[in-house]
């Protein structure tokens, strides 16, 4: 019988970066000295069903690495040995090693690497080191002592057989590892009257030779009938001699790994980044209580479906009530069921901040400062696809805040501050969107010196009088950076451009929020969902758009009002305390060549970023939720677009992007000064 | 709402027809006074003309989207791609759906013809290599020139000639020509 094991490959990888998460926060939990047992036997569960399963699949590098792992986790928990902050270190790195083991594994390629040997030759030390401490005998007995061969000593109880085990299975599996000798004892054998044929009354003495056959190997042969057996395995060779071997080995290839520690975790954190690349069109794991809301909707909905049916047999006027009844609850079944498939899609977004704790702890040892993490609402919930996009730039942020935002503990006691600073990572829903903020009691950001680095590097004119938050927006642009030396961490200037640019992407937004000395907020505003929107459709000339309704704060007559030029040839209508600059859609989309008559159009005020324009429109139709289309998945972007949707009657739809609609009126508003002349459509080519 | 009556219902289907050893099929559509072919394993359905969305600021060949059962697919007009003369559209006109592959994908797209013609098998060997027309002329989405009948048919490379990249490439360079000519 062959099974094509490729099949089940991607859920072993998922489960084992599952694993390693739960690895990761577990180490991040355990503390010098204190071995939480709860803590350590989630760990050890954790290393043992990636050990298993990778064994399985036939990764011998990966099971042999998490064997060695598990045998010293297997010491911590039987309280033989003392967890210690070189042990957790070195178990975060492992964990690195193995997500990229398990990356590389997934493209196709050989998960043996060279990481993977030293971190193995430094658990190797620490086990062999463990050995000559007082630890107590089972110590020694789970200790991967490697050596030439081993005696094994295996007298089962009679009713092996019953309980489904059968001895010469074991047997052949420790043949496996090396050359096998077995040596039957009869002597156990009843006369033939009392022998009772189901029963197991021989007993054994095996001898087993081959290197590399470690103690936990054989016991994994006698894993089932360990308990109810009796086993005794003892090396051949005097043992003393090996360990001296493997010892000297080790130290070689461990010393590396001690000395340049940063170097180690520096080169962990690059592949770790494409390792949370590749996840993305991965599977998704859904609450069972979400699969039987979901169930229940669809039964409604068969219901009212046959219901309808029913009713649209043999349909007589007198029935329409209940024809309308039905659609109203056709309808309420459908939002339903919307509501519950989107609800599938969306997880926890603790999926994505269990990874800064960790993170962190990194950066403060690499940075020298002190740092606490206060995760607020992990459990606020948005669509999977956002989440996965938004890591990055999450990452990049708290990076940032690191590095320029907390001060170093001497800074921060000359201010007056507590020595260990705060960032905190809060998510919450607000209406439609959700909000993250990542906030540090760290220096805030430099007015001054942003506004200089960004005259220097061209990106500003001086002279120009700027708000603080214009001033902020400049940290976003291309080639910014305002630290003085270029770090591992940050400072190459790019990156918060990206952040940008990625956040924009998913239709959210990000601001900055600072006081120089006490700390600066940065604000993310995403959508819940990319699928579905709720939409404002709107006419221009003989077109429809649609706009999303979140960024729409009002629309209003344009009928009296009244509207300056300002210089530039942009138009500005006074809205209460503001000005606010106006579009003319027909003229950025190149609709028509007929002049706006302004007085009889409407207006629809939008904001995006915190900037507003005023966009003139003809009429306003419905509202309604529409479901977003790709334009770019059979064409290609376009400017000022963000989708398309599909109107009830079948029609296309196209979506508008605020936030480029506000770019592109700058750069229209260029054209038309250029041109000279108010009302030159575009491009009157595309009418 | 202004979708011609009964286009709909009047798509043929076409199924993916294997053929014999070494002969490809080719469906031929006419335009202008010329008759064209492309894969037919490319041609995913034919449909009549109906109004289309027009997308902000797009070249004049692309006339614009429509919703394909729930997805969008944007329709060209290849006269205008080949500068032919432009023609008005009617009740007859058809839409040739096609599925062109490309660096990193496919995409879905909808050509404009005059009417659909006939489907023809050629063998490799009858196809002939389009003329060398010097660099006036890009002649590279051209697959080959065959025989049908006294009539000569142009086999067009769908991957080619609705490579967007390039036909939106081509059509930033006339633009800037013309700001010049301003």
């Amino acid at each position: 019988m062959s099974i094509d094991m490729e099949q089940f490959h991607q859920v072993f990888f998922e489960e084992s970066l599952e694993g390693l998460d739960i690895m990761e926060a577990s180490l991040m939990e355990l503390q010098e000295g204190q071995a939480d047992s709860e803590i350590v036997n989630s760990i050890f569960r954790a290393a043992h069903s990636i050990k298993g399963g990778s064994a399985t699949f036939g990764f011998s590098a990966v099971a042999d690495f998490t064997h060695v792992l598990e045998t010293l986790l297997d010491e911590v928990r039987q309280k033989t040995r003392d967890i210690t902050t070189e042990i957790i270190e070195l178990l975060l790195q492992s964990v690195d090693c193995l997500r990229d083991q398990m990356s590389a594994l997934e493209q196709g390629e050989s998960a043996d690497s060279a990481q993977s040997h030293e971190l193995k030759a430094s658990f190797m030390k620490i086990l062999e080191s463990g050995n000559e401490a007082p630890a107590s005998s089972t110590a020694t007995d789970a200790s991967p002592t490697i050596s030439e061969g081993w005696t094994i000593y295996f007298k089962p109880e009679a009713d092996i057989v019953k309980s489904g085990n059968e001895p010469l299975r074991m047997f052949r599996e420790l043949a496996q590892l090396g050359t096998l000798s077995t040596v039957a004892n009869l002597d156990a054998l009843p006369s033939f009257n009392e022998l009772a044929p189901e029963n197991c009354y021989l007993y054994w003495e095996l001898e087993l030779h081959g290197s590399d056959i470690s103690e936990a190997q054989i016991k994994e042969a006698f894993e089932w009938v360990e308990d109810e057996s009796e086993i005794r395995i003892t090396a051949i060779d005097a043992a003393s001699e090996v360990s001296a071997t493997t010892d000297s080995e080790s130290e070689d290839e461990s010393d590396p790994t001690n000395d340049d520690k940063p170097s180690g975790s520096a080169l962990s954190e690059v592949p770790k980044s494409t390792s949370f690349s590749k996840r993305e069109s991965a599977s998704i794991r859904v609450g069972v209580d979400k699969i039987d809301e979901l169930i229940n909707t669809v039964g409604e909905l068969v219901i009212t479906q046959s219901m309808l049916s029913a009713v649209g047999q043999d349909f007589q006027m007198d029935q329409l009530t209940r024809l309308q009844e039905g659609l109203n609850q056709l309808a309420q079944n459908t939002r339903e069921l919307q509501e519950s498939v989107m609800r599938i899609r969306m997880l926890p977004i603790s999926v994505s901040f269990n990874r800064y704790p960790r993170m962190i702890r990194d950066l403060s040892n690499q940075l020298d400062k002190k740092v606490e993490l206060v995760l607020v609402g992990e459990q606020t919930e948005l669509d999977k696809t956002v989440l996965e996009k938004i890591g990055d730039p999450l990452t990049h942020l708290v990076r940032n805040s690191m590095d320029h935002g907390i001060e170093t503990p001497a800074e921060r006691l000359l201010s007056g501050k507590s020595e260990t600073g705060t960032i905190t990572l809060k998510a919450s829903h607000q209406g439609g969107n959700i909000v993250i903020e990542i906030i540090d009691d760290g220096k805030g950001l430099d007015r001054e010196r942003i506004l200089e680095k960004a005259i220097e590097k061209g990106l500003q004119e001086p002279g120009d009088k700027l708000s603080d938050e214009q001033i902020y927006q400049l940290v976003f642009k291309a080639g910014f950076s305002t630290a003085d030396v270029v770090s591992d961490v940050s400072g190459r200037g790019v990156g918060m451009d990206v952040v940008r640019r990625n956040i924009h992407e998913l239709g959210g937004t990000i601001s900055i929020q600072s006081i120089q000395g006490v700390g600066s907020t940065i604000t993310i505003r995403l959508p819940l969902t990319l699928a579905i929107l709720d939409g404002q459709l709107a006419k221009v000339a003989d077109q429809i758009f649609v706009f999303p309704l979140v960024s729409i704060i009002e629309s209003m007559e344009m009928r009296g009002v009244e509207v300056s030029k300002a210089a530039g040839g942009c138009d500005l209508i006074k809205l209460r305390d503001e000005y606010i600059p106006i579009v003319y859609l027909t003229e950025v989309f190149g609709i028509s060549t007929q002049p706006v008559i302004l007085h009889e159009s409407l207006l629809v005020v939008v904001e995006s970023n915190n900037e507003k324009i005023g966009v003139v429109i003809d009429d306003l139709l419905s509202q309604q939720q529409i479901v977003i289309k790709s334009l770019e998945e059979n064409y290609q972007k376009v400017k000022g677009i963000s989708g398309a949707t599909i109107l009830g009657d079948g029609r296309v739809a196209l979506i508008a992007d605020i936030g480029e609609l506000i770019r592109l009126s700058g750069t229209t508003h260029l054209k038309k000064l250029r041109a000279g002349d108010n009302f030159i459509p575009a491009d009157p080519q595309a009418a | 709402m202004n979708t011609v009556e009964g286009v709909e219902s009047e798509t043929i289907g076409l199924g993916q027809q294997q053929g014999e050893h070494g002969v490809d099929q080719y469906l031929t559509f006419i335009m202008g006074d010329d008759e064209y072919g492309v894969d037919i394993l490319c041609v995913q359905e034919i449909r009549g003309w109906e109004n289309t969305t027009p997308i902000p600021n797009a070249p004049p060949f692309v006339k614009g989207v429509i919703n394909l059962r729930g997805t969008i697919v944007p329709i060209i007009d290849i006269r205008q791609c080949f500068n032919m003369e432009e023609t008005s559209y009617g009740p007859l006109t058809v839409v040739i759906v096609l599925r062109a592959t490309h660096d990193v994908g496919s995409r879905t797209i909808g050509i404009v013809v005059d009417a659909v013609s006939d489907v023809h098998s050629f063998n490799e060997e009858d196809l002939h290599a389009p003329p060398s027309l010097g660099e006036s002329l890009n002649t590279s989405y051209i697959k080959g020139l065959a025989q049908a009948g006294s009539n000569m048919v142009i086999l067009l490379d769908i991957d080619k000639a609705l490579n967007f990249d390039e036909l939106l490439s081509f059509d930033e360079e006339k633009k800037t020509d013309g700001s010049v000519e301003m």
